[in-house]
């Protein structure tokens, strides 16, 4: 591979990583949030009111991260992929800005108040602080997934005399299929994420003997979404993004599973590793015609195998697409697991007495991190080799003045800055979780 | 419709340098004016409700300025790589410095954050003013519309120039200086005490300097880039704009010296407006001139995206843009006044 385009690929792809592990949080954290200042507000508790304000501090710390590794993404596509942005910013573009017009101004408008005007705002001109700050997120969201939806699946475009895409259709670009499916899929994913980390302090308080009405709320509240929001990430909406993959890349479909020859009635790979260079697995573990039927709901249906399509077209990196797709609906399958038995303890009344179930979720909080970022690889290597998926390659998309030395330097200061982030970071939430939630406010 | 959009990129970018500028400016003077714990937390009090929406005119602008003009936003963000690069990082330093300084009470953790918000904040007022000045002095473009400028060569104007030129360079002089006395009339207008008097100070020191790179810099450009008289001699209403240019600053000088404040700092917002005015109608309709070939320059016409999505962008765009002002109204009111400091929060 052209070693610019190399550097481009992971200027875009470790700046992105990084950056998603802020929103993710902070998106699945802002309903909570609202859930419990709601319930501050009906039940006219101040335990509500100090458990919704340290989760707005933890969500305040990851915003900022948010934002500041946020702002580097907008810019990449014209710094490092300045062909793509000419090709096709006619159209994203308009998802992009309308991210800023509609969901960023409202988001740092609102968060604002909601940090630091408790006192001015009142109780209920707090609450729909929070419910702005929520929907500004959320918002957000859907402009940057109608973004790569319509990378995944180009609609509503017309190919100009200058070779570059013109928008044809507003109402394709927003209703895209594809779009509401990833959004409802990638949105419970944050919910997972936020559910967790919820839990999982939640479970840490309890275990320490600290704070033990918060951490019970903690844990009540973390342990019914996670379970919510754990189900919804496997049916409807990974069933339906799968439906999507299989019917408008099928080739992507092929190789996250590691298909390399089509046949009927395909098996569904739970393990093994796949062997490209000899189009085989290696220590299989198979379900017999599983594929087929998810794929088909018809148990001898023919799925199409990579020897269906042309090599040029296969996803550029098979072995590493197949992990991050199984090892996304693996944790995914574990989520569900964990949730359903805590949520049964906490029905039961035992939850706050099992010590063992604790641990799991204290312990569990890294991996819904690890399952949504396998998720992003699956959706964005799954689309290689292609940026706009049967439109522009990859290739063909990087700025070409841009060489790879100048590109390899700020890849390298990237990596200087995040890791500085990444200790001040830690350092802080370690802090607010230590301090716990009784603590007054940072003065600002 | 490329004309629109272009007005509205302008408008945008105005509004990010005139809002942003003030916590930028705020950020150049705060380790000079404000001396003690509490002066400092008065400063960061006085913008931590709302440098991060001003700051999201810039991303607002970036991505209007990249579904209008694909083109324009592909060719100058990747000609301008480096230095883009730099003030990204600028950028990210002054968020953490400004928001992660609160969350510990200790002098030498709140000293290092200090120091990072206000350098960082002054280095991004010298990068933005370069920034303008390479828009103006023209970069190498290619017959393709796409260029790379280092960031320095040999610090002369000619075909081949770097991002830091002498004509560059004293750009971003300008913004330094003017951001710091549009920084210094904000904090002397939302501050009182010993603080507000030493901000006014320093807007009073910055007015002659300011005044005297005003007009350095209109002939400094004048000879650089002779053609800018032309859209001004085809249209001679455009002469209006260094008149309140200047009007504006003599304004500025009468309000700090009787003290009214919020007219300084509205008079400030004049002069930045007008400046930038003055800059984009020399331009127009060109958007990157070439320091090349004047025919690889490029205009609204050969960078705007399809008739279309520019239409429909109207749409949208106005509606966000109303919800955009009454948001801004409704936080700039709730935060109105002198900042006082009274413990736990607003």
């Amino acid at each position: 591979m052209d070693s610019a385009l190399l550097i481009h690929r992971l200027h875009f792809a470790f700046t992105v990583t990084f950056h998603y592990l802020f929103p993710q949080l902070t998106m699945g954290l802002a309903p909570l949030i609202v859930v419990l200042k709601t319930m501050a507000l009906r039940r006219n508790d101040e335990v509500y009111n100090q458990a919704a304000r340290f989760w707005a501090r933890i969500f305040g710390i990851n915003f900022v991260l948010g934002v500041v590794t946020g702002i580097p993404m907008e810019f990449q596509f014209g710094t490092n992929w300045s062909l793509f942005s000419r090709f096709a910013g006619g159209i994203i573009g308009q998802t992009l800005a309308m991210e800023g017009m509609f969901a960023f101004f409202l988001e740092s408008a609102f968060l604002g108040l909601f940090l630091y005007g408790e006192k001015r705002l009142g109780p209920k001109g707090h609450w729909w602080s929070a419910v702005a700050v929520c929907l500004g997120s959320w918002l957000s969201g859907f402009f940057i997934i109608a973004t790569d939806a319509w990378m995944q699946h180009p609609v509503g475009y017309t190919k100009a005399a200058d070779g570059s895409l013109h928008l044809t259709s507003f109402w394709a670009l927003m209703l895209n299929p594809w779009a509401w499916w990833q959004y409802a899929h990638n949105m419970s994913g944050a919910g997972i994420t936020g559910a967790f980390a919820m839990a999982s302090v939640g479970a840490f308080y309890l275990l320490w003997g600290k704070y033990q009405e918060h951490g019970k709320l903690f844990v009540r509240v973390g342990v019914v979404a996670g379970l919510i929001f754990s189900i919804l990430q496997l049916f409807p909406t990974g069933d339906g993004q799968g439906r999507m993959v299989a019917q408008n890349q099928p080739a992507t479909l092929a190789a996250m599973e590691a298909l390399f020859k089509s046949e009927p009635g395909a098996p569904l790979i739970i393990l093994g590793q796949p062997n490209v260079a000899e189009q085989r697995i290696d220590n299989p573990l198979v379900v017999p015609k599983m594929l087929s039927f998810l794929t088909y709901k018809v148990w001898q249906a023919e799925v199409r195998g990579l020897n269906a399509f042309p090599p040029d077209t296969w996803p550029d990196n098979i072995a590493l697409l197949y992990y991050s797709y199984h090892i996304m609906v693996g944790l995914g399958t574990l989520f569900i697991a964990i949730m359903v038995v805590a949520a049964f303890l906490l029905w039961r009344g035992k939850l706050y007495g099992a010590r063992w179930m604790q641990w799991i979720l204290l312990l569990s909080l890294p991996f819904p991190y690890i399952a949504n970022t396998a998720g992003w690889m699956t959706a964005e290597i799954g689309r290689q080799p292609w940026l706009v998926y049967g439109l522009m390659r990859t290739a063909d998309g990087y700025s070409k003045l841009v060489s790879a030395s100048n590109g390899l330097f700020t890849l390298l200061g990237f990596m200087g800055m995040y890791t500085v982030l990444s200790i001040f970071f830690l350092f802080l939430i370690r802090r607010e979780i230590e301090n716990g939630p009784i603590a007054q406010p940072a003065a600002h | 419709m490329e004309t629109v959009w272009f007005v509205i990129v302008a408008v945008m970018i105005a509004a990010y340098v005139v809002l942003d500028g003030f916590d930028l400016g705020a950020g150049i003077i705060y380790l000079v004016v404000a001396r003690t714990t509490e002066e400092r937390r008065k400063i960061l009090r006085s913008i931590g409700p709302v440098w991060d929406g001003n700051e999201v005119w810039l991303l607002a602008a970036g991505g209007t300025l990249y579904f209008a003009y694909p083109l324009l936003y592909a060719s100058a963000f990747s000609g301008f790589y480096l230095p883009l690069m730099i003030v990204l990082w600028l950028l990210m330093l002054r968020g953490i410095g400004i928001e992660l300084r609160a969350h510990m009470d200790n002098p030498v953790w709140q000293g290092f954050f200090d120091v990072i918000f206000s350098v960082s904040s002054a280095l991004l007022a010298i990068f933005f003013g370069a920034a303008l000045g390479n828009v103006i002095r023209g970069v190498p473009l290619g017959s393709d519309g796409y260029f790379f400028e280092p960031l320095w060569t040999n610090f002369q104007i000619g075909p081949h120039p770097g991002i830091l030129d002498w004509y560059t360079i004293m750009t971003g002089v300008v913004a330094l200086v003017t951001l710091t006395a549009h920084g210094a009339l904000y904090v002397s207008l939302k501050t009182d005490g010993e603080l507000g008097q030493r901000a006014r100070r320093a807007a009073a020191a910055a007015w002659p300097v300011q005044l005297l790179l005003t007009l350095v810099s209109l002939v400094a450009t004048w000879f650089v880039r002779p053609s800018i008289k032309e859209n001004y001699l085809s249209h001679p209403v455009g002469f209006l704009i260094p008149v309140i240019v200047v009007g504006s600053l003599v304004v500025m000088r009468l309000a700090t010296r009787d003290g009214k404040e919020l007219r300084a700092f509205l008079a400030s917002c004049v002069y930045i407006t007008g400046m930038l005015v003055g800059a984009v109608y020399a331009l127009y309709p060109v958007v990157l001139p070439a320091s090349t070939n004047p025919a690889y320059s490029l205009t609204i016409y050969s960078t705007a995206a399809g008739h279309h999505g520019l239409v429909v962008g109207l749409v949208w765009w106005t509606i966000g843009m109303v919800l955009t002002l009454g948001y801004f109204v409704y936080i700039y009111r709730m935060f109105r006044g002198k900042v006082q400091l009274d413990g736990g929060g607003y």
